[in-house]
């Protein structure tokens, strides 16, 4: 039901793990619908580049394998260019997802966001475009499903 | 599948030999049709007829009391729907519980939008269902009562024999699913009072598509099928002659080694049991500790989510399966881990383990070490169990 480079990313995830000295951390998700997703940004005070990005994921195989990839897609950006990362993007650089699983490639990008929103808090920046993660990502699934 | 360590015998088994063999002349040289006159129909129509009677020895039931069925899901249809039809006059009421499969929780579901009413018993934490709410649910409208014999997921077995002479007490019509139980422990009709069981014969190494529901003499029920005189007309549709044949010589088998197998998987099933709650942290047992299927074992592993597990598992050439959200296809988690009181959290990181009599202890040996390492590996990947790392 995965493509391979799903496989791929949920066997040797990329960049799993903590880094306790964090710029931003974001956490979306809830354990009552089975997935979260905690994402981790180093960031350079001058020149706004993530240069380290790591992530924890609680899910499937398609959780953990879109937290992989989005860790992949958002390190060496800076961190405009990161809030371009759309679930969209995590998606196709995966070869897809099956339709049950696109929600995971949703909280994968908010959980970018989540990440974002807490570094621009914590060193009073704006972040043009970048909103306040949402408490459930399950609620914007459905809302848009609609 | 020689290298495949298969540990998920209550979702299919594999065919026995001895079934193949008394099969394949069916599908060819013996291909007529039972409902002839000729010489090759007769034959045919003798072995379903021996392959009924294999069947109701195994049950206590005689053999015009069985109804060949295209399997569980049939059967079970069928003693809802048909019961629920005739007895239309007496009453609209049936008693099920929390736990039974989609074929007859769905099937329920369904007659509650045809105007029926539906009482879903709960069950304690081992997932038993609780007699005296069984009682004070029964009304002068209640026409049956459905109780699964063993549960597919956890394993529990009920006390069907209870809830059997309640149901006679109060003159109700008792059915019990035993798709999971046929062939993996001893039950008898008559001691149990059971009026209406239903099996499946890919669930004891028979072959898939076929299966039976057992009808009590003078138990008025619906045709299912109409359009033939197959099943005394009440089950229209050309008999599955190799598959009929299949579920005799399966269910013959099934009994003439359950004591011995059933020994030897409860065994194994203890040893797996006892591994897993030695080695590996935060691991609840779900299901009955004792009064559980001898091949069943389910755990929930806290913090890590079952589809990930399965994965892995996978890789290693372990077949498993989980009640998580993932492998049901919807945000919710088994609604029996659920039913049994378990938080949703916890209820998406189950995996259910279930032995055939060909399972080993090697092979088991090696699931442990395999299913401990993962287990460590998903957990290092959670926010989950980083937290609660954290905070003790």
């Amino acid at each position: 039901m995965y493509s391979e480079k799903v496989m791929d990313h949920f066997m040797n995830p990329r960049n799993m793990g903590e880094l306790p000295h964090a710029d931003g951390v974001g956490t979306v998700g809830n354990a009552k619908c089975g997935d979260i997703m905690r994402i981790y940004l180093e960031v350079d005070e001058e020149t706004k580049v993530i240069k380290d990005c790591k992530f924890k994921t609680f899910g499937c195989g398609a959780a953990v394998a879109t937290s992989s990839m989005a860790t992949e897609l958002v390190k060496g950006k800076t961190i405009y260019e990161a809030l371009q990362v759309t679930n969209k993007a995590v998606m196709d650089a995966l070869d897809g997802l099956p339709q049950v699983k696109v929600h995971c490639s949703l909280l994968a990008e908010e959980a970018i966001h989540a990440a974002l929103w807490d570094y621009a808090k914590k060193h009073g920046i704006t972040i043009e475009g970048l909103k306040e993660p949402k408490e459930d990502i399950h609620d914007r699934e459905e809302n848009e499903n609609l | 599948m020689n290298n495949l360590i298969y540990l998920d015998n209550a979702a299919t088994t594999k065919l026995h030999t001895a079934v193949l063999d008394e099969m394949l002349p069916y599908f060819s040289e013996n291909f007529s049709n039972p409902a002839g006159i000729y010489a090759s129909a007769r034959k045919s129509k003798a072995a379903i007829e021996k392959a009924r009677a294999q069947v109701a020895a195994v049950i206590g039931a005689t053999p015009n009391e069985i109804y060949f069925t295209s399997g569980g899901s049939e059967s079970d249809n069928w003693a809802i729907k048909g019961v629920a039809d005739a007895l239309k006059t007496k009453g609209n009421h049936i008693i099920t519980t929390k736990i039974e499969h989609h074929a007859i929780l769905h099937t329920c579901e369904y007659l509650e939008k045809c105007g029926y009413e539906v009482t879903y018993l709960n069950v304690d934490e081992n997932g038993v269902v609780k007699l005296d709410e069984l009682k004070a649910a029964i009304r002068p409208t209640t026409v049956l009562i459905s109780v699964m014999f063993a549960n597919n997921e956890i394993g529990t077995i009920q006390p069907i024999a209870e809830i059997g002479r309640i149901a006679k007490e109060h003159g109700v019509l008792f059915h019990t699913d035993a798709v999971q139980a046929f062939g993996h422990v001893p039950m008898n009709v008559e001691d149990m009072n059971i009026d209406l069981l239903s099996a499946s014969a890919h669930k004891f190494h028979g072959p898939k598509g076929v299966g039976f529901l057992y009808i009590r003499k003078g138990v008025k029920i619906q045709t299912y099928l109409h359009g033939g005189a197959q099943e005394r007309g009440r089950r229209g549709s050309t008999h599955n002659v190799p598959g009929i044949i299949g579920m005799g010589k399966a269910a013959e088998l099934a009994v003439e080694n359950l004591v011995e197998n059933s020994h030897k998987m409860s065994k194994l099933r203890d040893y797996l049991m006892a591994q897993i709650q030695t080695k590996i942290p935060f691991a609840k047992l779900n299901g009955h500790p004792v009064k559980r299927l001898p091949n069943n074992v389910n755990f929930c592993f806290r913090f890590i989510e079952g589809e990930s597990l399965l994965i892995m598992l996978d890789s290693v050439g372990i077949c498993a399966s989980s009640g998580s959200a993932c492998t049901s296809g919807s945000l919710d988690p088994s609604h029996v881990l659920l039913a049994i009181g378990l938080p949703h959290e916890i209820a998406h990181g189950s995996l259910r383990l279930t032995l055939s009599e060909e399972t080993t202890k090697e092979e088991l040996d090696y699931v442990i070490e395999k299913l401990s390492a993962i287990v460590e590996r998903l957990r290092s990947m959670s926010p989950l169990y980083e937290d609660f790392v954290k905070e003790n």
